[in-house]
């Protein structure tokens, strides 16, 4: 069965390349807003991976990933976190909250894909 | 006050005994002769020379 | 022969000048200036009578040697006090008093007459004896021998002494030259007394046996023990006169150049006193023995002995050997008693009373040196009178004692001076006094009795017939011979006053201090320690004046130059004239005048101030420096606590800054990525993917275009935001009609209202001043405006209208929207970088976030201000002002 995978971001033209790109793939893609929608798709969607994106209104990726690893439900969730802001401390801080992966943008399309679909392999 | 200078004690010593020495009443116990001569002429030049020499030995003595 | 002497003296007081010739054994030798012609001729004669009571006066001086300490001090209290005579140093001790030092001098004077009148009349017999009753041809009649021997002794004198001024009042020449003549005395005595015992007896043995046969002479061979009293008493009166006779002071204390001297003269000066003395009583015996039967003076033996058989040379050097004793004596002692007699008695008088004549006198030293040399002649005189008066009655030896007597009344207040701090001024004067009375009385005026001049009443019945007033007897007190009777009773009244006085009495400031210092002489190092105690102002030229004018110009150049280098000086005009500039002048003008008389000139030139005023003015000054410290610590110490805080604050504000800055960066960052995402992504897809159907890709194409677009935009706007806060914006200020602009923008928007139907009217007025500004800037800001307006507003029923009012000192325009408003919060955030107003969620706006700012920064570089007026649901209101240019 295809994998499910949610795409959170604030960028509107940003969801729309993840979203053409992801299908494309053959996964099943949802997406998200902000962090609120975001928590609500997760829970209604229930998406194998997550392209969470951290500069969000409402609430931030970290947030999201901070509720989501909170939640033992969701143990098996993979999220890989997005964000143009590559700092170290800001890595250190998604990986601290228990993001799978941390890419910064701009990201290769095909790298993107290709660590999506080694992820999802696992 | 004198000082603690040995050499200026010591001559004092001297003077403090030279006092008595060349006076009476010790003066009046030399009487007649010593060999020829005159027995306080005797005593009073030998007491006195011997103070000087002590002193001299004293005075001139190592520092 | 007198010439030969003369002339010897002459070249060793050349030697002083330069190289000190004063050795240890000089010293030593010069101190037999003690053996006058009364050693040579009154000792003999004293031994006829009083066999080997003779010998107390040499005991004495042995004894009083061997307490060396106390010669010690008194040298060293002398040599840092600059004291040059036994007046000087009783006055200094006891404050400087110039009572004191004449109350000295005239005892002394009094005292030493009768001395010299015995020099004089030893001198006059020798040379009757040796002369043998030819004498009376050899001058013409009316002068009397002796009269005329006195006047060339004065001559000799006022030659030897008072050629120059010393401060130091030391005269090395006559020093060697009394050491030389103490030899001279000794080889002649040992001379005569060798010829007597062995040339004319058989020796020792022999003329002591002879005496023991004959009757009435062996009592001479044995002590008498009755005696003792005198015996102990001419002890104690020799070993004070050793030191209190002015020349035995002079030549011990003054004369004195090493301390380490003293240490020969403990010994070899004794030594020489045994020597001389050995002969003494044979020749007594040889003499009673060989005259017996004819009438004789014993005092001049020694010569008439050696003529008896014929020696005639040997006589001749007798008579020589016992003149240099006499005149040794003479002249050392009345230069003593001139020195005294100037320094102490005469010349305070002077400044005392004709205090203008003397202060004015350019160069005092010939003054000076004039005193002296009419002192001599005039101390002289008196011997000689006394001579006259009362030398008759007594032996030589008799005479002398009277003297001793005399000088013995200064030993209380030396010694208590020396060893007793509570020893008073008044003290001191009324020992002297009292003790000098008695002397006069039980000695002095009874030798005048005894020789006629006076009524011998008071010394047979006592004063007024008062019986208890015998003068020799005072209150019954008899049995005594009349030496130590006196002694006795002056002493006990000396000793009395002087304790009971002092005890009773209060020293001064100034004795107090010499007190501390004569006392603990040997305790104070150095001179410094007396600057403490004077306070005072002097100008240097005052002082270095008064050291011209008392010791000579040149002399008082070469001590100043002197001390000055002593205190690493170059030149001893830059000396400060500081307390210790003050001591130094005071003492070398003491060596010139006395240190009472030196005191007074140094006082009237130093202003001193009181003593207690100054101490207490000096101690309020430090407590009111104290004070005024600790507040200025105060002061500083707030001062920097303020510094700190200012500090920290200023270290807070860097840090948020630095935040900022951060932050700012970061931001940059994520929204230059954001469109440069898009624009990867889609690129990438395209690129992969050519099978992409045409309408996904014209739409992705349309997104990237787009998101270069915003990128571009983006970037732009950082550069110039950039640009405005750092200044470093390009402005082209000119006359700006607002008015134009806003219709100008107006009209570049127009469309992009009309894509979305939102309304735009502008009410603007007629005549708008003009503005100094930077048009494209302006445009810039009402673009902004514009297009936030038309961003916000729903479509179709949004309405924006445009005001442009002048004011009167700005030009306000008003971009006023209908939108769907700000909060408050709203309202100031907008303005902050990358902030944008509105949901962000359901219309992603396109802006930057930047457009705001910019338009802040820009309208307040023309000094306006840009806000916004606005509350939620009922639109916004956007405001900025433009200053008008200042009239001038």
């Amino acid at each position: 069965m295809a994998k499910k995978i949610l795409i959170v971001d604030d960028e509107p033209n940003i969801v729309i390349s993840l979203e053409f790109l992801m299908k494309k793939e053959g996964f099943e893609v949802a997406v998200a807003g902000d962090g609120e929608e975001a928590l609500a798709k997760v829970a209604t969607f229930g998406p194998d991976l997550m392209l969470l994106d951290v500069m969000m209104p409402k609430k931030s990726g970290f947030e999201v990933c901070e509720a989501l690893r909170a939640d033992p439900a969701r143990a098996g969730l993979l999220i890989v976190m997005l964000t143009a802001k590559g700092r170290d401390t800001e890595v250190a801080k998604g990986i601290a909250l228990g993001a799978d992966a941390y890419v910064t943008k701009p990201f290769s399309t095909k790298e993107l894909v290709a660590k999506v679909k080694e992820m999802l392999a696992a | 006050m004198k000082r603690a200078n040995p050499r200026r004690q010591r001559l004092a010593a001297l003077g403090l005994l030279g006092i008595p020495l060349l006076s009476f009443p010790l003066l009046s116990l030399p009487q007649g002769e010593w060999a020829g001569l005159p027995a306080p002429f005797l005593y009073l030049f030998g007491a006195w020379a011997l103070l000087v020499g002590l002193a001299a030995v004293v005075a001139e003595g190592r520092d | 022969m007198g010439l030969l002497f003369a002339v010897a003296r002459f070249g060793d007081a050349r030697a002083d000048a330069g190289r000190s010739i004063i050795t240890a054994n000089v010293y030593a030798l010069s101190l037999a200036v003690y053996c006058t012609s009364w050693t040579f001729y009154g000792s003999v004669g004293r031994a006829t009578s009083g066999g080997l009571s003779f010998l107390t006066i040499y005991i004495g001086p042995t004894l009083m040697l061997l307490f060396a300490g106390v010669i010690v001090k008194m040298i060293r209290i002398a040599k840092t006090q600059r004291l040059t005579s036994i007046a000087d140093f009783i006055a200094a001790r006891y404050g400087k008093s110039q009572l004191l030092a004449g109350l000295v001098t005239v005892i002394a004077v009094i005292g030493v007459v009768p001395y010299i009148a015995l020099q004089l009349k030893a001198v006059a017999a020798s040379l009757d004896v040796l002369l043998g009753g030819q004498g009376t041809n050899f001058l013409p009649a009316m002068f009397d021998s002796t009269l005329v021997i006195a006047a060339l002794l004065a001559l000799f004198t006022i030659l030897f002494g008072t050629r120059h001024l010393d401060a130091t009042e030391r005269h090395e020449g006559m020093v060697a030259a009394v050491a030389f003549e103490s030899v001279v005395k000794l080889i002649a005595f040992v001379a005569v007394g060798l010829f007597v015992t062995y040339g004319m007896f058989g020796g020792f043995a022999e003329l002591f046996q002879r005496t023991a046969a004959t009757p009435g002479l062996e009592r001479l061979l044995q002590l008498d023990s009755a005696k003792a009293g005198t015996w102990a008493a001419l002890i104690l009166l020799s070993g004070l006169a050793i030191i209190f006779l002015p020349r035995q002071f002079q030549i011990i204390v003054v004369e004195n150049v090493d301390e380490s001297h003293l240490r020969r003269a403990v010994w070899l000066f004794p030594l020489y006193l045994v020597l001389i003395n050995i002969f003494v009583l044979p020749l007594a015996l040889g003499g009673l023995l060989h005259f017996q039967g004819q009438p004789f003076n014993p005092d001049t033996f020694v010569l008439t002995l050696p003529l008896a058989r014929g020696a005639e040379t040997l006589a001749l050097l007798v008579f020589i050997g016992g003149l240099s004793a006499a005149t040794g004596m003479v002249i050392v002692e009345t230069i003593a008693l001139s020195t005294m007699i100037c320094n102490d008695l005469v010349m305070p008088w002077l400044l005392r009373s004709r205090r203008f004549g003397v202060a004015e006198r350019e160069d005092l030293s010939g003054l000076l040196l004039g005193i002296r040399r009419v002192a001599i002649v005039a101390i002289l005189l008196l011997g000689y009178i006394y001579f006259r008066a009362a030398g008759e009655a007594y032996a030589l030896v008799g005479i002398g004692l009277i003297s001793f007597a005399a000088v013995a009344q200064f030993a209380p207040a030396m010694f208590g001076g020396m060893y007793w701090k509570q020893g008073t001024r008044a003290g001191a004067v009324a020992g002297l006094l009292g003790g000098f009375a008695v002397w006069l009385y039980t000695l002095l005026l009874p030798s005048f009795a005894k020789s006629g001049w006076i009524d011998k009443g008071f010394v047979e019945h006592g004063l007024f017939g008062i019986g208890a007033l015998k003068a020799q007897a005072l209150f019954g007190l008899a049995g005594l011979d009349e030496i130590s009777h006196s002694l006795w009773w002056s002493l006990f009244v000396n000793i009395g006053l002087y304790v009971g006085v002092s005890l009773w009495s209060r020293p001064d400031a100034v004795e107090a201090g010499q007190a501390e210092r004569f006392v603990d002489v040997f305790k104070h190092a150095g001179r410094g320690t007396d600057a403490r105690l004077w306070r005072g102002t002097a100008s240097a030229e005052e002082l270095v004046g008064l050291l011209d004018r008392f010791l000579g110009r040149p002399r008082a150049r070469q001590q100043l130059a002197n001390y000055a280098a002593g205190r690493g000086l170059d030149d001893w005009r830059s000396l400060p004239v500081d307390a210790e500039f003050v001591r130094f002048a005071e003492t070398q003008l003491s060596g010139a005048i006395g240190s009472a008389s030196a005191r007074v000139m140094v006082a009237s030139v130093a202003k001193e101030e009181d003593l207690g005023l100054d101490e207490v003015l000096d101690i309020l000054d430090e407590a009111t420096q104290v004070r005024a410290y600790s507040r200025e610590l105060e002061a500083k110490q707030h001062e920097l606590e303020a510094a700190t805080a200012e500090l920290r604050e200023a270290n807070e504000r860097l840090r948020e800054l630095d935040r900022m800055k951060d932050d700012f960066i970061s931001t940059v960052t994520h929204e230059l990525r954001t469109p440069l995402t898009s624009i990867r992504a889609l690129s990438e897809m395209l690129h992969e993917d050519p099978e992409i159907d045409i309408d996904d890709r014209t739409r992705f194409l349309g997104i990237i275009v787009n998101e270069a677009e915003r990128l571009t935009r983006l970037i732009n706007q950082i550069l110039d935001m950039a640009k405005l806060e750092s200044g470093r914006a390009e402005w082209t200020t000119s006359e700006v009609d607002v008015a134009a602009i806003v219709r100008e923008a107006m009209d570049s928007l127009g469309q992009l209202f009309r894509d979305k139907n939102v309304a735009l009217e502008g009410e603007i007025a007629d005549s708008v001043p003009v503005v100094l500004a930077d048009r494209d800037r302006l445009t810039q800001v009402m673009i902004n405006l514009l297009s936030n307006a038309v961003k916000f507003v729903p479509g179709g029923s949004g309405r924006v209208k445009v005001r442009v009012v002048a004011g009167e000192r700005a030009v306000r325009v008003e971009v006023i929207d209908n939108g769907p408003g700000l909060t408050p919060e709203e309202c100031v955030v907008i303005f902050e970088k990358f902030r944008q107003g509105g949901n962000t969620m359901t219309d992603k706006p396109q802006g930057t976030g930047l457009g705001l700012p910019i338009s802040r920064q820009i309208v307040e570089y023309f000094g306006g201000n840009l806000w916004v007026e606005s509350s939620p649901g009922a639109g916004a209101t956007f405001v900025f002002t433009v200053p008008l240019p200042a009239h001038e």
